[in-house]
Parts: C-alpha cells; structure tokens; sequence
C-alpha cells in the first residue's frame, strides 16, 4: 500500500503552498492582502489536517479538520468586522448604510 | 466474473483517487504561486480562489475516493460542503471590505500606455 507516498506528496505541496501565502501575508501591502493570506492558510491548514488524517491512518483528525474550517470562517469574518468598524460590536456608533 | 470486476473497481477506485490527489495539490501550488505573483488585491483572489476550489475540490474528491470507510467519506463529505459554503463567503468579504474601505482596483495594464 504505497498510499502513504501519495499523502507526502500533498502534504509537501501544501506546505509550500503555506510558506508561499506566509510570504505573501508579510509582504503584502495592504491589510486586505494578509487578510486574504491568512485566510489561505487556514484552507491550506483545514486540507493538511485532512491529508495528514490519512497519512497517519487516524480518522479522528477529520472532526478536527471540520472545526477549523468552520473556526477559520469565523476569524476571517471578525477581522474584517474589526476593520470596518474598529470594534468587535460591544459598543457599535449608528453606521450608514453603505460607506464605512 | 463479479469477483473480477469488483477488484477492478477498486483498482480504479484507488487510482482515480491518487490522481485527483496529484491534480488537487498541484492546483494548491499554482493557487499559491497566484496569490504571490498577481498585481492587487483583486487579482489576488483569483489565486485564493483556485486554492478554496480547485485545490481543495480535488484533494478532498481524492481523500473521498481512498477512503476505507463510509463514516470517513461522510466526514469528507462534510468538510468540503462546509469548505464550499464559506471559502466563497470569506472572500466576498474581504472584496467587500476592501472596495468600501477605497482599495483601487487595477483597472488596465499601465504598462501598455504610460499617460494612464
């Protein structure tokens, strides 16, 4: 069962694919770059949780991987709700419609 | 007669998982390789895009394909449904955000014409 090779070689990809969007999240010039960086890596992390499930032969990681989708979702979400309004909605000023 | 083309399901079954697998990371490199190189934000998330779809879609296609049993491919299940819900939404969002908070798209290749 040579599956196990076929794993390395996603996990392998995947890693580089995250120490490129690490890259890209330090250099990126604007906020919404490393927002969208980091928002990459949590995919790439939820799919490395996946892989590595298999790899190892332990399915348990799949629930774990499930909640990171969902934890990362969430994230990404609350950091752009920060940006906009500077706070995380304990106090919020009566905003406009549609321009920040 | 059945026995033989069970076996050869399964055969088909592993190999057409192991490839998806290849194409699934190979899509997440060039996903990456995108969100390094493209010019704005905008662009970027064409690379993000490739990544949440093509990369993950085919990876978790693969993983469904190999896996033992069925409480697994449920779990698979679940993740890329999950995956396909909010990777599009996040990315929305972040456009969203970034359009409001005045981040101007590139909108024609200054390197054609300098007077732009």
């Amino acid at each position: 069962m040579t599956l196990t090779l076929w794993f390395g070689v996603t996990l392998a990809s995947i890693g580089v694919s995250i120490i490129i969007a690490i890259l890209r999240a330090s250099l990126g010039p604007t906020a919404f770059d490393r927002v969208l960086a980091v928002n990459t890596i949590g995919t790439l992390v939820v799919l490395s949780i996946c892989v590595y499930g298999f790899f190892d032969g332990r399915p348990e990681f799949l629930d774990i991987a499930v909640l990171y989708a969902l934890i990362n979702f969430i994230g990404t979400i609350a950091i752009l709700k920060f940006f906009r309004h500077g706070t995380l909605g304990d106090h919020l000023p009566p905003e406009d419609k549609h321009h920040g | 007669m059945v026995n033989d083309m069970l076996i050869f399901i399964d055969i088909a079954r592993q190999i057409i998982g192991i490839g998806a697998l290849l194409l699934g990371s190979l899509a997440i490199v060039i996903g990456a390789l995108g969100l390094l190189r493209l010019g704005d934000v905008y662009q970027r998330m064409h690379g993000a895009g490739i990544i949440d779809t093509g990369g993950a879609g085919l990876v978790l296609l693969g993983l469904l394909l190999l896996s033992p049993d069925w409480t697994v491919a449920v779990r698979i299940a679940l993740i890329g449904g999950l995956l396909i819900m909010t990777s599009p939404t996040a990315t929305h969002a972040i456009a969203r955000a970034a359009r409001f908070s005045g981040v101007e798209p590139i909108l024609s290749t200054d390197s054609k014409e300098k007077e732009g």
